[in-house]
């Protein structure tokens, strides 16, 4: 059986009970097709982790349908797990055991022979360039090392569509950038990947198409380019001393471009295309009406950017944390069946 | 990296056997890796047991009097029935640190057989209590613990216990799939576990105990294991061949309840 989509999941639909039940996914359908990059992008809690735990057959469904190449989560998961490689901020890596005998492990227990699995670590170790690493206890390793370790585990079988869940959540800067090369290396193989991030950034640099999710429910769905184009490519920034200045300086900057600013306790944001030039107009309409501001900075535009101007309300405001830790989630799971 | 074509076809049920003991071989090697890495845990999990033998044999030993002689002899089978069935605690404890760390995740979302993880913990913990066994053995001879039934039944008796401890394992990774996390199931086996070890015949006769008490000691589970257990390893007074029988068969009934429970629970998530 082929198919032309590589994940192809309609209404599903995944209900927690944890003292009172909670909708983590709310009717979201996703397709992906073949050979692309797809950015799940959404703040923690929004459903992400969740729709990939599904989708990796770790969870079930409480209703809806999904498809790994044209076979079943549900009925046919074996199947699906020997197409699939999972990596992220819960798959994880033994702490005991060697990075060249972590992913050893994992080659065994997909069924390749232990010769297979001791060359195909051997290989791995080189390319994420843990060759060196390879024969020591992963408790000594760094944040950044674990990661690639983990991500090498999940490519044991070379598996035609990968879930990279968080993939550099809590990385610092180098490090982040080291995985997000492997990853762009991967893709210009011919690996279909599912990328969940809370970052704008990634999802831009590693996604050709983004889908947005909040509160289990697909938001918005668009190219980068698109979104941004949406959304404007930087922020302007105007902060006052008070409510009441920055309810005249929002008047005033209502009428400088096509594009609404928006009032958040003292401080006025404007989301642009050319971001220095309406700064300076702004700063020139600001000083006729005599009016200081506090201070004023031109930025890139974030994911609580893209959610403002989407929902009209901040990612922090959520706090709803309906996606867990797998732990959670599992017990959630189990309570609700 | 080329696309390799995927296989979907199903396995034949005696390719799925063979893949689940390979699996399961697999899973208890990692196991006992991970044990061998830290071998600051085996040496304190065999410490506890040791002050046991050096407490009972030395301080409480002479004010408890028993049938047949020598309290060592009567002590050691009773502190081996003991320490097997703690060392099985160490199956809560894996399973919900595994959980913890999001290791049964991977596992999950690998096609290997869902009974290995499961399968392969309670491996790894019976070997782990086989290692436990041989080094209270030595320091039971030290203190003059003695073969007195012979070294075949010594062994067969040490074969009952293990595969005791083993079901009692199955029954512990239950409380590991439920537990928040390694901590609290550790706590959760301790309430269990100290009433069934020490209102037993493990250290004391039950002839001694009060009649309530007597018929809970020498039925319940662990009453009956240290009984087979002193049958085997010492015989003569001790010898007590139904106990045996009592012993096995509750090893079977916890497997099968367990296992059972265990296993489902394991699924649900699936």
């Amino acid at each position: 059986m082929t198919s032309e989509l590589a994940i192809d999941a309609r209404d599903l639909v995944k209900v927690f009970n944890r003292g009172s039940s909670v909708r983590a996914l709310d009717g979201f359908s996703l397709q992906v097709p073949r050979g692309i990059v797809m950015g799940l992008l959404g703040p923690n809690g929004s459903g992400k982790t969740t729709a990939v735990r599904i989708l990796s057959t770790i969870l079930s469904a409480t209703s809806g349908s999904a498809s790994i190449l044209g076979l079943d989560v549900a009925k046919q998961s074996d199947a699906v797990r020997r197409t699939i490689g999972l990596a992220g901020q819960y798959a994880t890596v033994d702490e005991n055991l060697t990075g060249r005998e972590n992913i050893r492990m994992v080659g065994q227990l997909t069924h390749m022979s232990k010769a297979g699995a001791a060359s195909k670590a051997d290989e791995l170790l080189e390319r994420f360039s843990l060759s060196d690493a390879g024969n020591r206890p992963v408790k000594t390793y760094s944040g950044g090392m674990r990661r690639r370790l983990d991500l090498a585990a999940s490519l044991v079988a070379a598996p035609p569509l990968l879930f990279l869940d968080e993939p550099t959540t809590g990385l610092d800067p180098q490090s982040r950038n080291d995985l997000w090369e492997i990853i762009e290396q991967l893709v210009t193989e011919g690996t279909t990947v599912l990328l969940t991030t809370q970052y704008l950034e990634e999802a831009d640099r590693l996604a050709d198409d983004i889908v947005v999710i909040d509160h289990g429910r697909e938001i918005s769905h668009g190219t980068p380019a698109a979104l941004k184009a949406q959304l404007g490519t930087t922020v302007v920034e105007v902060s006052f001393s008070n409510h009441e200045s920055a309810d005249r300086g929002l008047e005033l900057i209502k009428g400088l471009t096509d594009k609404e600013p928006i009032r958040e306790g003292s401080t006025v944001e404007l989301t642009v295309e050319n971001g220095p030039r309406v700064a300076a107009d702004v700063l020139r309409a600001l000083d006729a009406a005599q009016l200081e501001p506090l201070g004023l900075a031109i930025r890139e535009p974030s994911l609580d950017d893209v959610f403002l101007s989407l929902t009209g309300r901040r990612t922090a405001e959520e706090g709803t944390a309906t996606e867990a830790a797998p732990k959670k989630s599992r017990r959630g799971n189990k309570e609700s069946q | 990296m080329t696309t390799t074509v995927t296989q979907v076809e199903k396995l034949s049920a005696p390719m799925r056997l063979v893949w689940a003991w390979r699996d399961m071989k697999t899973v208890t090697w990692r196991n006992l890796l991970g044990s061998v890495r830290t071998p600051e845990a085996i040496f304190f999990s065999s410490l506890q047991p040791i002050m046991f033998v050096l407490l009972f044999r030395y301080v409480f030993g002479g004010a408890i009097p028993v049938p047949g002689g020598e309290y060592v002899n009567y002590l050691m089978p009773g502190i081996f029935v003991q320490t097997v069935c703690f060392g099985s605690v160490a199956t809560a404890i894996g399973l919900a640190e595994d959980l913890q760390k999001g290791l049964i995740e991977r596992f999950r979302a690998l096609p290997m057989a869902r009974s290995a993880v499961l399968g392969g913990r309670t491996t790894a913990d019976a070997i782990r209590n086989v290692v436990v066994l041989v080094i209270l053995t030595v320091v039971g001879i030290l203190v003059g613990f003695r073969l007195e039934a012979g070294v075949a039944n010594f062994l067969l008796g040490c074969l009952v216990m293990l595969i005791f401890a083993y079901a009692l394992s199955w029954g512990f990774s239950v409380i590991g799939l439920i537990a928040p996390n390694s901590e609290t199931a550790q706590l959760m086996t301790f309430p269990l576990l100290f009433p069934l070890t020490f209102a037993s015949g493990a250290f004391s006769p039950v002839e001694a105990m009060p009649g309530w008490l007597r018929g809970f000691a020498t039925w319940q589970p662990v009453g009956t294991a240290v009984a087979a257990a002193r049958s085997l390893m010492v015989g003569g007074v001790y010898s007590q061949p139904d106990k045996v029988y009592w012993a096995l068969g509750w090893s079977a009934l916890m497997l099968v309840v367990f296992s059972f429970m265990a296993v489902r629970i394991y699924r649900k998530a699936d």
